[in-house]
């Protein structure tokens, strides 16, 4: 690529743009933390010396250029510091997740080879013991919450402060070497190593440069025009490589704040004490902040549940379109801003989004009616597209062009295209370098050109030039008359209606789609109660013929909004069913990340996807479950199945598979 | 004062246990013609966990209010830090550095956990009452003071996510460990702990037993603890007393215990004359 190896102004590193910030900066916060119910905050020049004295530690203990450093921890100050500090040594930190257990640690850190690791607490601690015989590389470890490590053996394990101490110490005799190194960083030198969670097989180690990381940080930074003044908070898990970018590289790119909470239970409160401006959260926080609010009305006084009804109801209708700037009534902006002052500003001040300016969520799709509720109060929510490999950014969305079913254009800097098959490849600054010691994986993912394939299919709108993702390439197959199939954006579809819990949708290889349904059994049990409907069972609840006329309800609006979308109108579901059980991952049924296995679910309910075929109206089955404790049981029941009216679906154009 | 054994010895997992902080002698307790507790003696060591253990209506909760001054005892005495307790009052006990918890937790529902922990430093808020009501002064820096032990205390236990809750509304599991944050609060040398695991399941107790071996570990904190379930006495402890109709039928480390014939009579049920 025409990029140099050396960016503008000799910021070619993260240490090196940690320098330019405590000289620009000196004063301006850089890390909070919340710590004994204080906020404690360290400004950059207090960082920078935090990060010298830390990295002067390591070179005392013998940290090599090239190292690999391990991180294991929740969001803190310090874990920050280590990364930056270990990158100023010239090693590689590579974050790992502090819930993964000692064995995928173990993968993990014997796969880069670790030398060190510098780790949360006595838990992460005990962890790494457990497994440091496998780990032949492996030589010291650094804590840095002395709690209840006291009698441990010191030998290869050091305090965080003390190590910082040692640092501050030997600051005369490895200044110099710390200096070279430092400068000796560009453009191309690793900037980090971050472990894919490994849905599918073993984690790879996708190797970042600095230019990966400044380049992608830079150019999403002027697309939302983030600036030093930003606050954000870091919680999500720091091996995740959007923690990565929002909290050091963009962080340190435009030299603004991150606050870490005081732990993960307390976060939402943390998030309400430092209102960001700027934030992220998957779709699964903001639904249950959004129930939250729900449920919190329900209780609410008549004349305040009035009032949110009723403006809400209007927020709902004119909030958006204030928000993209679009023609709307004075008389609607009035009602708005009244609105604001009783109803939106105090709603969106506990929950924590007084200030948000741009907000993003992303890793699935969300639904409709939680994405429009979040705009409607005039919270810029958006939607990004991105995986590690991208450093993050494919596609983002503009202010003023935000919708909830598609993912944006295309990031500055990024190029995409749509492969025969629809998945969907990319080129970037932020395409990551290779994955570690896997070069068939490398060679399979990134061809030499560039282009990297996401392993997600999807196409570009027509009109908008947004793109639009379907499903995981894999799972997206044809039906009998050649027709893309795409199950899990049908199920998604219909996992927004809260009564549903899980969907799979069949179809691939067959005329028309079908479905087995999970209902959710807080949600309908919730309505069964207020609608004096007597259940024993999950299985007697799911089996209600008022629930199947609900959920039958549910399955056809689902069909009505497939029609009107023409690539994907031929998915309706014809016919469907609800299943005796709560497909579970003891079973096998899903993984661990509650994903459906389709295959395993096609199999062991071969009898009842032979009865959505063929015609059949009620089926009798028996199906072996797990118990919790691992003991073997099985359940029967008679299961109705329902013809769903579909919409017919006329003259539509081709599909991108085509 | 005679024999005060101040050699200590060091435990299994390297710990060094001091000399004796408290001796209980000759203890007999009696409720009109009950008698709760007949004539048992024992000695409490600086920094070890000692157990109380036995069957129901041993006189295990009786034993340790009278450790803590809620009961005084008919006959015996009580010999702390080498002198002989006089008759005392709870609160004056208190004084004297030992604090307690309860089997039946005894918090203040309707105040919040803040709260609740503070009321545990009563013994280091010393300002009068006027500065106290315009709270200006040594009141003000007794409090920040406080708050600050307080709050270290809070994220020692981690209970930070409900330091505004009120305690009503909260789990079981998590008002003991608040009950535990406000002994801890008050900085005591001997911690009671009564029934520390009532009640809970087993990764409650997993936690719990954590937060009593790192209070122990940390601040170097001698505990009692009365507890039903073996398999924690058992780990937690490194001395046990077992009782049986007021009566101490062992005492030693766990193993020891363990082996004794009449602690496993008292426990497997044989029929008593």
């Amino acid at each position: 690529m025409a990029q140099s190896s050396q960016a503008a102004e000799g910021l070619g590193s993260i240490p090196a743009l940690l320098q330019r910030n405590a000289k620009q900066f000196a004063d301006r916060p850089a890390y909070r933390e919340k710590e004994f119910g204080i906020w404690q905050c360290w400004t950059w020049a207090e960082a920078e010396k935090e990060i010298e004295a830390l990295a002067l530690g390591l070179l005392n203990l013998g940290v090599n250029e090239g190292d690999f450093v391990a991180i294991i921890g929740r969001n803190r100050p310090h874990f920050y510091w280590s990364m930056v500090a270990a990158q100023s040594v010239g090693a590689i930190p590579v974050p790992l997740y502090q819930d993964s257990a000692a064995e995928e640690m173990a993968y993990v850190m014997d796969h880069c080879g670790a030398r060190f690791a510098i780790v949360q607490d006595q838990e992460q601690v005990d962890k790494v013991i457990d497994v440091q015989d496998r780990l032949t590389q492996f030589e010291h470890m650094i804590y840095i919450d002395p709690r209840g490590l006291r009698k441990y053996d010191h030998h290869k394990l050091h305090q965080f402060s003390h190590v910082q101490a040692q640092g501050r110490a030997a600051h005369d005799e490895f200044i110099t070497d710390l200096k070279a190194r430092r400068e000796k960083l560009d453009y191309d030198s690793i900037c980090v190593m971050l472990y894919t969670s490994g849905t599918t097989g073993k984690p790879k180690g996708v190797v970042l440069s600095n230019r990966n990381i400044i380049e992608a940080s830079r150019s999403s930074a002027e697309f939302d025009k983030l600036s030093r003044d930003e606050e954000v908070l870091a919680y999500l898990p720091m091996a995740w490589v959007g923690d990565f970018i929002f909290s050091i590289g963009q962080a340190y790119w435009c030299g603004f704040c991150v606050n870490c909470p005081e732990s993960a239970e307390t976060m939402q409160t943390d998030l309400r004490e430092i209102g960001p401006t700027y934030y992220f959260a998957p779709p699964r926080v903001f639904e249950t902040q959004l129930t939250n609010v729900m449920i919190r009305m329900e209780d609410a006084g008549r004349i305040k549940k009035w009032l949110f009804d009723r403006f809400m109801a209007h927020a709902r209708r004119v909030g958006p379109a204030i928000l993209d700037g679009k023609p709307v009534s004075a008389w609607d902006r009035m009602t708005y801003a009244l609105g604001n002052v009783l109803i939106y500003g105090p709603l969106k001040d506990t929950l924590g989004f007084g200030r948000v300016r741009v907000g993003y969520t992303a890793g699935e799709a969300i639904g409709p009616e939680i994405f429009d509720f979040y705009r409607s109060l005039g919270i810029n929510l958006k939607q990004l597209y991105g995986q590690t490999e991208a450093s993050v950014f494919i596609t983002l969305q503009p202010d003023g062009e935000v919708r909830s079913d598609t993912v944006g254009v295309a990031a500055p800097g990024v190029e995409i295209r749509i492969a025969e098959n629809g998945e969907v490849y990319y080129r970037s600054p932020g395409t990551f370098e290779y994955y570690y010691k896997n070069e068939e994986s490398t060679r399979s993912t990134k061809d030499p050109e560039g282009w990297v394939a996401t392993g997600d299919a999807g196409f570009f709108e027509e009109g908008s030039g947004h793109l639009r993702i379907i499903d995981r390439a894999k799972d997206v197959g044809k039906m009998a008359d050649g027709k893309m199939f795409a199950p899990k954006y049908v199920e998604n579809k219909l996992k927004f209606f809260p009564n549903i819990l899980e969907a799979v949708v069949f179809g691939n290889g067959r005329k028309e789609c079908a479905a087995f349904i999970n209902i959710d059994l807080n949600a309908v049990g919730n309505w069964a109660e207020r609608n004096n409907i007597g259940y024993a069972s999950y299985q007697e609840l799911a089996g209600n013929p008022k629930v199947l006329d609900m959920i039958q309800s549910h399955v056809e609006e689902v069909n009505r909004s497939l029609a009107e979308d023409p690539m994907l109108a031929h998915c309706q579901v014809h016919r469907f069913l609800v299943l005796h059980k709560e497909l579970d991952a003891d079973d096998g049924e899903m993984t661990r990340t509650r994903k459906v296995r389709r295959g395993v679910i096609g199999e062991k309910y071969e009898d009842l996807l032979g009865a959505l075929y063929d015609g059949s109206t009620e089926i009798f089955t028996t199906t072996e479950v797990t118990y919790e404790d691992g003991r073997k049981g099985s359940i029967s029941a008679t299961l109705q199945i329902r013809d769903a009216a579909v919409v017919p679906v006329g003259e539509h154009r081709k599909v991108a598979a085509e | 004062m005679k024999d005060m054994d101040t050699q200590g010895y060091t435990t299994a997992d390297g710990r060094k246990i001091g000399g004796v902080v408290m001796e209980m002698k000759n203890i007999t307790l009696r409720f009109g013609g009950v008698m709760a507790i007949s004539n048992i003696s024992f000695d409490i060591r600086e920094g070890e966990i000692r157990a109380i253990i036995g069957p129901n209506g041993a006189g295990k909760s009786s034993m340790l209010n009278v450790i803590s001054g809620f009961y005084n005892p008919q006959e015996g005495e009580v010999i702390y830090k080498g002198q002989k307790r006089p008759q005392m009052k709870p609160y004056q006990v208190a004084r004297q550095g030992i604090a307690r918890t309860f089997q039946n937790i005894a918090l203040f529902e309707g105040m919040t956990v803040l709260d609740n922990v503070m009321t545990g430093r009563i013994r280091q808020m010393n300002a009068g009452l006027l500065a106290q009501a315009i709270w200006k002064g040594k009141a003000e820096r007794e409090e920040t003071e406080n708050r600050e032990a307080v709050e270290k205390i809070i994220d020692f236990l981690e209970i930070q996510h409900i330091r505004k809750t009120p305690v009503g509304r909260l789990p079981y599991g998590l008002k003991k460990r608040v009950e535990l944050a406000r002994a801890l609060a008050a900085e005591p040398s001997i911690l009671l702990l009564d029934e520390p695991m009532a009640g809970m399941n087993v990764e409650e107790k997993e936690d719990m037993s954590r937060f009593i071996l790192d209070v122990n570990d940390e601040f170097g904190t001698t505990i009692v603890l009365i507890e039903h379930d073996m398999g924690v006495v058992m780990d937690l402890s490194d001395r046990v007393v077992v009782m049986d109709y007021g009566k101490k039928i062992g005492d030693g480390t766990p193993d020891e215990v363990r082996n004794n014939q009449a602690v496993i009579d008292a426990y497997l049920g044989v029929a008593h004359d």
